[in-house]
């Protein structure tokens, strides 16, 4: 009797050698006349054990991991086809208290199913909330989301609902769903990691998009640094328009959806909504001035929604089980469960949903097990590079929007960068000028000009020219972008820089003039 | 090279807002954007030069000049950062001879920045041809390049 065996085929741990793996228990079961059959699956999101490979056995799944080609002859030999004790075991997947703990909804299948596979999709309740929504009106559709308290998880957290709404309420013989791939901040990789793992509830997502607003085209806006989860997707879209999923006609229901993937060109302003919007009609991604709003005016001048992937990946489920459920995680505003990413310095790197309200010490910690290197946590980045740096002394924030918000820092698209006691607050935040003025798109002076001048008045920090002086005068400069800026580019860049001021000023005083 | 930029073109000029996708298309089959294809794109798309030019010149990704036989893409952003990737990219430059945005003089490898590759608790991330790999340490990387060395 044959044997499944699921090895990862997500980036990550391809990365890290999952496809040598594969072909190396592939070898290794010839070899041995057993019969083994290879399904690769998405990641489970313990990144630091990928590749982590996995064993049907009859009693569920058992994990093995991080598994080198070099440790796939030991394997067979501890029998780890039926599920045998090795080092690198870690028993039954569901059982590991890193994925126990966690509350699954939007990443409910991701590592479970093979990803561009329609049969193993339906067969995890895959498409029942595109079914929900074609028995209910469009208002209904839209009421639900709104009900739920779905916020925006690309970081700006606006409630998606009132975003549905305004397109469905503006007349116009064309509307669009667009969805925003571009994720970019570093630290984050839930969407790639969805779209990797379960392509369809994507898809999904954005026909009822579409769907609830009248909208009979969308466009999902990849970065070109993704291509796996370009592969995936593409795979993914064809699928569905074979089997009637995509296309004139959905379901039968007269509804009709087109989909397609573009690919961004390494601009990280692209993952700015009106600068994407520029970017899909092929031009420049310089950012638009607001009013109109894209709900309004959007794509080739039509009401567009504009979603992240998380978002528009939720949206499923909360058709599926109806607005309570997804409403009753979560706390204060902040309902629902955000994928958060565990990323840089930390040992247990990976992905974590669970509903809103955790704190940052038990993410950190319970979660990611302390900084990888073994030294003291002394901050995290939150939220990208236009993110706070959070000091080691408001770990005990909770991860919500208006918590975080609440000290300085912001929650953004949910990734969490450890950084151990080595780390040179003043070199961060000459980064995070650095990085503006590479990624500014050039529209407005503050943004384009001050970042430049950012990372030079904060070189003359590092080599001691008046200190003092030159602290007030970043200061002064960090405030003109935040106030200034047309964006949230310019107008966010200056947020690490104030937090590394405000909470690590030491590190800026330690220059000595030669 | 003249009549393929016309036949991609041709293939992408009805597709909404197609600029972009002719840039991919162009750039997939000769490794950058050749400048001569710009007057050609824009005659064809019904654009100005300037506005073909301008879009070209924004975008990190597309190249104006062939690049080596590989392209060596590291990561420079924060997570990466927080495990040593100044370190790794020090190395980098060092063992290739060449600063980011060059290429080595026999035409082998182009040096990159790139801002992410999403594989950010598998840190340092680089990408080699479009491969992506995580955990990179020094001595991981002189490997990957004595692989490509042998491939090529």
């Amino acid at each position: 009797m044959s044997t499944t065996v699921f090895v990862p085929k997500d980036a990550a741990a391809v990365s890290v050698g999952a496809d040598q793996v594969a072909l190396a228990i592939a070898h290794q079961a010839q070899a041995r006349s057993l019969e083994v059959a290879i399904k690769r699956n998405g990641s489970r999101g313990l990144l630091w054990l990928e590749p982590m490979i996995e064993v049907q056995t009859a009693a569920g799944r058992v994990a093995y991991g991080p598994v080198s080609v070099a440790d796939v002859p030991g394997l067979f030999e501890a029998g780890f086809l039926l599920g045998g004790a090795h080092a690198l075991h870690h028993g039954a997947t569901e059982q590991i208290p890193y994925l126990k703990s966690q509350q699954r909804l939007t990443f409910a299948r991701v590592g479970i199913i093979q990803p561009a596979n329609l049969a193993d999709y339906i067969a995890h309740d895959g498409y029942r909330g595109l079914r929900q929504a074609l028995q209910l009106s469009a208002a209904q559709i839209v009421q639900t989301v709104l009900d739920s308290g779905l916020r925006g998880r690309g970081g700006a957290a606006f409630p998606t609902g009132i975003k549905w709404k305004t397109v469905l309420d503006a007349p116009s013989p064309q509307k669009y769903v667009t969805c925003n791939a571009d994720e970019g901040d570093s630290g984050t990789f839930a969407d790639r990691m969805l779209m990797e793992g379960d392509p369809f509830t994507l898809i999904e997502g954005m026909t009822i998009a579409g769907i609830a607003v009248g909208a009979t085209r969308g466009f999902i806006y990849l970065r070109v640094e993704y291509p796996h989860a370009h592969r995936t997707l593409n795979e993914a879209i064809a699928v569905a328009y074979g089997a009637g999923y995509l296309g004139d006609n959905v379901l039968g229901s007269g509804h009709k959806f087109d989909l397609e993937v573009r690919l961004g060109a390494g601009a990280y302003i692209c993952g700015e909504e009106t600068s994407m919007l520029e970017s899909l009609e092929g031009r420049r991604g310089e950012v638009r001035v607001r009013p109109p709003l894209p709900a309004i005016k959007g794509l080739f001048g039509m009401p567009t929604i504009v979603n992240n992937v998380i978002s528009l990946a939720s949206v499923p489920i909360i058709l599926d089980k109806g607005a309570k459920f997804y409403q009753d995680f979560g706390t204060g505003k902040s309902r629902g469960t955000l994928p958060i990413q565990l990323a840089g310095n930390l040992k247990h790197g990976g992905l974590v949903e669970r509903a809103f309200g955790l704190s940052l010490r038990e993410l950190l910690y319970d979660y990611g097990g302390g900084s990888a290197s073994g030294r003291p946590l002394r901050t995290v980045q939150i939220g990208g590079p236009l993110g706070a740096y959070v000091p080691a002394s408001q770990f005990d924030t909770a991860v919500d929007y208006e918590s975080l918000s609440g000290i300085g820092a912001l929650l953004g698209h949910g990734g969490i960068v450890g950084f151990d006691d080595t780390v040179d607050m003043a070199h961060m935040a000459r980064y995070a000028m650095e990085f503006c003025a590479v990624e500014s798109c050039g529209k407005c002076t503050p943004c384009r000009i001050g970042s430049t001048r950012g990372m030079e008045v904060i070189d003359r920090i590092m080599v001691g020219m008046n200190p003092q002086q030159n602290l007030t005068l970043l200061e002064e400069l960090c405030d003109t972008m935040v106030n200034g800026s047309l964006c949230g580019l310019g107008g966010m860049a200056p947020f690490p820089v104030q937090s590394a001021l405000k909470h690590f000023r030491e590190d800026f005083l330690k220059f000595h003039h030669p | 090279m003249t009549s393929e930029i016309h036949s991609i073109i041709d293939r992408l000029r009805g597709q909404p807002g197609p600029l972009l996708l002719v840039l991919h298309a162009i750039q997939d089959e000769f490794g950058y954007v050749p400048p001569e294809a710009e007057p050609l794109i824009a005659v064809g798309l019904n654009l100005s030069r300037a506005e073909v030019h301008g879009c070209v010149t924004f975008y990190h990704f597309f190249r104006h000049s062939p690049p080596g036989r590989h392209v060596v893409q590291l990561c420079r952003a924060e997570a990466c950062k927080s495990m040593d990737a100044d370190k790794l990219a020090a190395h980098a430059t060092r063992t290739l001879g060449i600063d980011f945005h060059q290429t080595t003089a026999d035409g082998k490898f182009s040096l990159e920045p790139v801002y992410c590759l999403g594989n950010c608790a598998c840190s340092p991330a680089m990408m080699i041809d479009g491969q992506l790999y995580g955990r990179v340490t020094n001595s991981r990387f002189d490997e990957l390049l004595a692989q490509q060395q042998q491939d090529s």
